[in-house]
Parts: structure tokens; C-alpha cells; sequence
């Protein structure tokens, strides 16, 4: 059945896809719209739509939440720039072949469930944990935990997103052509200068994808709060989970989940809508 | 001549990578140590190591049935992403077509996306549909976020893909068919390889989507998940470290394997 389609022109080869993504995202998201503009507390989409779940949000406290979802992961994506960049630029210009080796070691953690890398840092962190326990131990100094303090759920955040901050940014960094760098070094430019006037503009691409992948996967996020965090952060992804597990309030959910959509995809489609995915990817 | 200033530079950029490399290794050993414990409570310096724990945790006929059901859905995952994604890897690098632009925009959106909305809106939709979660649904969910990245990492491949190959063995005779199996598939076979390694360990670890859409069936994240929520048993950090050094050594023998028929290749050819 498949085999006419093989080496027909693209548009065929695109269907089995488009046709997936039809039955898998298109349609679940507008059920989700659908369900947005149900009565609260019903399971079924065959009601008079109404208004209701979004005054119900507009009213109440929700906008804490999303704030909260927010700042953090602008937090997250402002400390892995920082954390990134340096490693980034070193697997394209400084480890040679060992850039190889430390890819893979930086991409083996992505394909651990994140709940368990997360768990990971409570045994560190806890008290009497590997962390305290050993400073108390083998030095006498006992301090406080930072376990269950904002401060933890942004270190859960930085080190769960790492990897999708630090590959867009060595595609990007690899973009930029070793002939101009030298050219402007021979034209008398400062380390600064090539940074900021060369490195940096050529690399944008990578940039680009780097912080709206980050910041869109951390604007989702729920286990770091949960797991680090002890409840104390509400992240809106929580709020949306609550509505659909124990308040059984799935109108609701979808309602903010609605939102939650509204924010990422106006941010997603801006940001990408221009972009040239053949030179980003194709080059070798 | 490199000058002192950047060769301290990049003695500086080494360091900051090490550093880096601990900091994302720091909490598996921290998970390891723990799981090496025979006492109840985890408590560090450990006083008393053993391998307790890992027994009773492959005795159980639970822990047979998690392994089993995660297995399941990555093999399942893995075979419909692979053969998903190699047409839309074709779509997406190799053919130019009207659309295809969107096309690739369009393929990005679901990594663009939230996982755990992903997960609730697939619950809803599933629902309104009147399927009952199980197993299955979630090798559906699975699929709507991997076929995209599975496409993105064969697309690499194809962009290296000299279409001139193709038409050369038309020209000698050959029927699609043949041009697919003799030609297409064997060159483009690293990148289905690593497409495959991509989708069954990101399957393997997926617990976004794995939570709203399992129903009765339970993967191992979800199962660690519900454990380390409910309280402390080293059971957690035990299954925990299967988990992890079992997604090592499949990606590290993966790579190994693409390397070698890479080199393979490359002595043959001369």
C-alpha cells in the first residue's frame, strides 16, 4: 500500500504525518477548546457553551500561578544562557574529539524519566542526606537544608532543561563560520567585539530556539515543583491537574489550559514563523 | 599561535564543562548510593552497604509486570514512530514541495508544547471519543511527541542524502521498490537507527504523558513516581538505577554500533 507513495513528491510522503498529527494534536486540542466552553463539573461535550470557567479564572487567584510559571522560567532560561553558552561554544571550537564523548554524556539523562533525576537531588539536599549528612559527618557543620525552598525548584528547573538550552546553542555556535571570526580578530577586533558583534549575531538562530524551547518546556512544568519544591510554588501546570484529578472540575482545566496554550503558541509561532529550518539543521 | 590568554580561556571552559558534567551526574549517584543501602531509611554517610534491596526488587512480580508493560510501549513506540517519521523525514529534507515550509513549522509544535497539557488534552480527547485508557492509548500519546522528534533526528540524515543516488539506480533500471531497499534505506540506515534508539528510550523515560493516558496499566515512571510521593523505600532509588544505566548502555551501545558501521562502510568502500 505504501509503495507508491515512496518516491512521489513530498506532499505525499508528508500525509502518513499531517494525517497523525491530525488524529493526535489538532484534534485533542480542539477538544480542549470545546471543553473550555462546557459547564463546570459536566464530562460531556454535548451541553449549551458558556462563558463560565473563564470568568470563573478571571475572578480568582489563578493569575498567581501563571505569574509564578512565568518568572521561572524566564529564571531558568536567564541562568542557562549563562550556564550554556561557554559549554556550547567549547564542544564546537575547544574539545575536538572529545566533543563527541561529552555530547553523549550530556544527552544520556534525557532518557531518564525526570522524576528520578529529580529524586536524585532530594538524597543530595535532604537533611541527612548525601550533602549535609557528609558535611555533618566528616566536618561538624551542620546547616540548613535549601530542599523545599524556591531555590530549589529553580536549580531542579535548570538542571531538568540544561540539554534543550545547550544543543540549539552548539547548532548555532557551529553556524558561525571560523573565516569571519579570524577576519575580525585580524581587523583589530577585542574578544568582547568578536562575542558581541559576530559570535553572537550568527549564532542567533540557535539562540532563538534554544530560549523558546526552554522557556516553553519550562513553562509547563510541574515535577520540579512537586518533587523539590514541597508544594511550595504552585506552578499553573499544577493548577490545571488539580482541576482535572481532584477537583473533577475538567471545564475548568481545559479553560486554563486554554490559556496556558494561548501564551506558548502566540510565543512559539512569532518566534519560529520566519525561521529557516533547511540552514539550521542541513548544514554539516 | 595560540596566545595565553585563550589558552587560559579554554582551561577555563574545560573546567566549567567538568563541572557541568558532575552537576548532571550528581543526582544518579546520589540514587545509586542509595539503592546500595541494606538498611530501611536512607541515611548518609551509609553505614552499612548491600545488595538487599536489588533483590527483593527483581523478586517482585510487580516490578516483572512495570518492566514489562514500559517495555511493551517503547518496542510498540518505536516500530510506528520509525516508519511515521522516515516519510516525514523525506518530507521534511528531501523533496521540495509547495507547503513544505509550513510543513516543518508545523512538525516542531508538539515538542513547542507543554508535556503534561499534551497529556491532558489527549485524556479529554480520548474520553470524548469513549476509548478506555490503557496501554494502547498511551503508545498513541507516546507517538503525538516522539513522531516529530524522531522525523527531526532522521531529517539530519537526509539532508546528507544525495538524491543524484537515487536517480542513478532509476536510470539503471530499478523499480521503487528496489531503489528503496537497495538504495534508500541502507544509506539512510544510521539515521532510522538513531531515530529508533531516540524513540524507544524517550518512550522508556516519558512520564507527562504516560500519567493521564496508562489508565490501569502503570509504566515504571509512574511507578517510582506514586512511590517517592507516598514515602521513602529503596525501592525507588534501586529501580531508579536500572532505569538510568539501562538508557546508558542502549544509547552508548547504539552509538557504538553506528560508529562501527560507519567504519565498516568506510573500509569497504576503498
Amino acid at each position: 500500500m505504501r509503495r507508491p507513495v515512496v518516491l512521489s513528491p513530498g506532499n505525499k510522503a508528508a500525509l502518513p504525518v499531517l494525517l497523525f498529527l491530525l488524529a493526535g494534536v489538532v484534534a485533542p486540542l480542539i477538544a480542549v477548546i470545546w471543553f473550555s466552553f462546557m459547564p463546570p463539573r459536566t464530562f460531556s461535550l454535548a451541553a449549551a457553551p458558556t462563558l463560565e470557567n473563564y470568568v470563573t479564572i478571571f475572578e480568582s487567584t489563578s493569575y498567581i500561578s501563571f505569574l509564578w510559571s512565568l518568572a521561572l522560567a524566564a529564571a531558568t532560561v536567564a541562568v542557562l544562557a549563562a550556564v550554556c553558552f561557554p559549554i556550547a561554544y567549547g564542544l564546537v571550537r575547544v574539545f575536538g574529539k572529545w566533543a563527541t564523548l561529552l555530547t553523549l554524556l550530556f544527552t544520556i539523562p534525557l532518557f531518564v524519566s525526570e522524576n528520578i533525576r529529580l529524586y536524585g537531588w532530594v538524597l543530595f539536599l535532604i537533611k541527612n542526606g548525601v550533602l549535609l549528612g557528609s558535611l555533618k559527618t566528616y566536618f561538624g557543620v551542620e546547616l540548613e537544608s535549601i530542599l523545599f525552598t524556591r531555590t530549589a525548584i529553580l536549580l531542579g528547573m535548570v538542571y531538568v532543561y540544561l540539554p534543550f538550552m545547550l544543543f540549539p546553542l552548539t547548532l548555532g555556535i557551529g553556524m558561525v563560520p571560523n573565516e569571519t571570526r579570524d577576519a575580525a580578530f585580524d581587523l583589530g577586533a577585542t574578544r568582547w567585539q568578536v562575542f558581541r558583534e559576530v559570535e553572537l549575531p550568527l549564532s542567533m538562530p540557535g539562540v532563538v530556539i534554544g530560549f523558546l524551547l526552554t522557556f516553553v518546556l519550562a513553562v509547563g512544568a510541574i515535577t520540579e515543583a512537586k518533587v523539590l519544591g514541597g508544594q511550595r510554588i504552585i506552578p499553573v501546570a499544577q493548577d490545571i491537574e488539580i482541576a482535572f484529578t481532584y477537583a473533577q472540575n475538567w471545564p475548568l482545566g481545559a479553560a486554563l489550559s486554554v490559556l496556558l496554550m494561548l501564551v506558548v503558541g502566540t510565543l512559539v509561532l512569532t518566534a519560529l514563523w520566519r525561521f529557516d529550518l533547511d540552514r539550521f539543521l542541513g548544514r554539516k | 599561535m595560540p596566545g595565553k590568554a585563550q589558552r587560559m580561556r579554554h582551561a577555563l571552559i574545560t573546567a566549567w564543562t567538568l563541572a557541568a558534567v558532575v552537576f548532571i551526574y550528581l543526582p544518579t549517584l546520589c540514587i545509586t548510593l542509595a539503592s546500595l543501602t541494606s538498611s530501611r531509611y536512607f541515611q548518609f554517610p551509609i553505614d552499612k552497604f548491600g545488595l538487599d534491596w536489588w533483590r527483593k526488587t527483581f523478586n517482585s512480580i510487580e516490578i516483572r509486570q512495570l518492566l514489562s508493560t514500559s517495555i511493551t510501549i517503547a518496542l510498540c513506540v518505536t516500530v510506528v514512530a520509525v516508519v511515521i517519521a522516515f516519510f516525514g523525514a523525506l518530507a521534511f529534507a528531501r523533496y521540495d514541495w509547495r507547503g513544505r515550509s509550513i510543513y516543518q513549522k508545523l512538525i516542531l509544535l508538539p515538542i513547542f508544547f507543554p508535556q503534561s497539557v499534551l497529556g491532558l488534552a489527549l485524556l479529554l480527547w480520548f474520553n470524548a471519543l469513549g476509548l478506555q485508557m490503557s496501554w494502547q492509548t498511551a503508545v498513541f500519546a507516546h507517538l503525538v511527541w516522539i513522531v516529530p522528534v524522531v522525523t527531526l533526528v532522521i531529517s539530519i540524515q537526509v539532508y546528507s542524502f544525495d538524491p543524484a543516488l537515487e536517480e542513478a539506480a532509476f536510470d539503471l533500471g530499478a523499480s521503487r521498490w528496489q531503489v528503496l531497499r537497495e538504495v534508500t534505506l541502507p544509506v539512510l540506515f544510521p539515521g532510522l537507527f538513531s531515530g529508533a534508539l531516540f524513540a524507544f528510550l524517550l518512550s522508556w523515560g516519558n512520564f507527562p504523558l504516560s500519567l493521564y493516558t496508562t489508565g490501569a496499566d502503570t509504566t515504571v515512571p509512574e511507578y517510582l513516581y506514586a512511590k517517592m510521593v507516598a514515602g521513602y523505600t529503596p525501592g525507588v532509588p534501586v529501580l531508579g538505577t536500572v532505569s538510568t544505566i539501562g538508557a546508558a548502555i542502549l544509547l552508548v551501545g547504539g552509538y557504538s554500533l553506528i560508529l562501527a558501521m560507519r567504519w565498516a562502510r568506510r573500509t569497504g568502500s576503498e
